[in-house]
């Protein structure tokens, strides 16, 4: 029963980065590019997290604790990048 | 591992991965910047706060408890607010809001809209900044 739990979350995160991939593409401005990148590692630490459950393993945990923090940095400083047109004042 | 925690952690799983897949669809539905803002910031972190919770329970039924999942939920929790402004105020930079925004204190400019003062002429390919009142 949990392997087609996790098989269902596997498609449901998979077409939704699809999905966000898509407004990546097509977004009108930048700030809708940022929003989709932003989403987009914000997905993937979900994906490892799901790919840790699968395996039985804990050691996927330092990859998604990673690509949470480097997402949220890469966020603020493409913002203040257009904001400011500068990262470090 | 016991019936009670499979369910449990079958729960989380599809209603983490459902809130993620609407939080995809509201931004790729609605229509305008501000709208698009709401969609995945809400929903992306309540996906990714059940599917964290669905790993606790897992390996807590395991027997290898441990609270590691809930360093990533406080720290995405603590950061999605910060970063939806940064880009909420890119919007407003970019002059992507349909609604005007209402006048600051006489004399001074919203210090969104405030440029450095080693910026003074807008670059070449921008069309939008046209008519910026502090340049």
């Amino acid at each position: 029963m949990i392997t087609y739990a996790i098989w269902f979350g596997f498609a449901a995160i998979g077409l939704a980065q699809l999905l966000t991939f898509w407004r990546l593409l097509i977004g009108p401005g930048r700030g809708d590019r940022i929003l989709a990148l932003d989403t987009l590692s914000v997905s993937a630490v979900a994906l490892i997290v799901l790919y840790g459950i699968a395996m039985e393993s804990r050691i996927y945990f330092e990859a998604a604790l990673l690509i949470a923090m480097l997402g949220f940095v890469s966020t603020v400083a493409y913002s203040r990048y257009i904001l400011r047109r500068d990262l470090i004042e | 591992m016991s019936p009670v925690a499979e369910y449990l952690v079958s729960a989380a799983i599809i209603v983490g991965g459902l809130f993620i897949l609407i939080a995809a669809y509201g931004l790729l539905k609605l229509d305008k910047p501000m709208s698009r803002l709401h969609a995945p910031t809400k929903a992306g972190t309540l996906g990714v706060g059940s599917i964290l919770l669905a790993s606790m329970i897992f390996f807590f039924a395991r027997g290898e408890f441990s609270l590691h999942e809930l360093l990533i939920m406080a720290f995405l929790f603590v950061t999605a607010p910060v970063s939806a402004n940064f880009i909420s105020k890119v919007h407003i930079h970019r002059r992507r809001i349909t609604e005007d925004l209402p006048p600051p204190e006489p004399g001074s400019v919203w210090s969104t809209l405030e440029r450095p003062a080693s910026e003074n002429a807008p670059e070449p390919g921008e069309t939008d900044d046209s008519e910026h009142p502090g340049s």
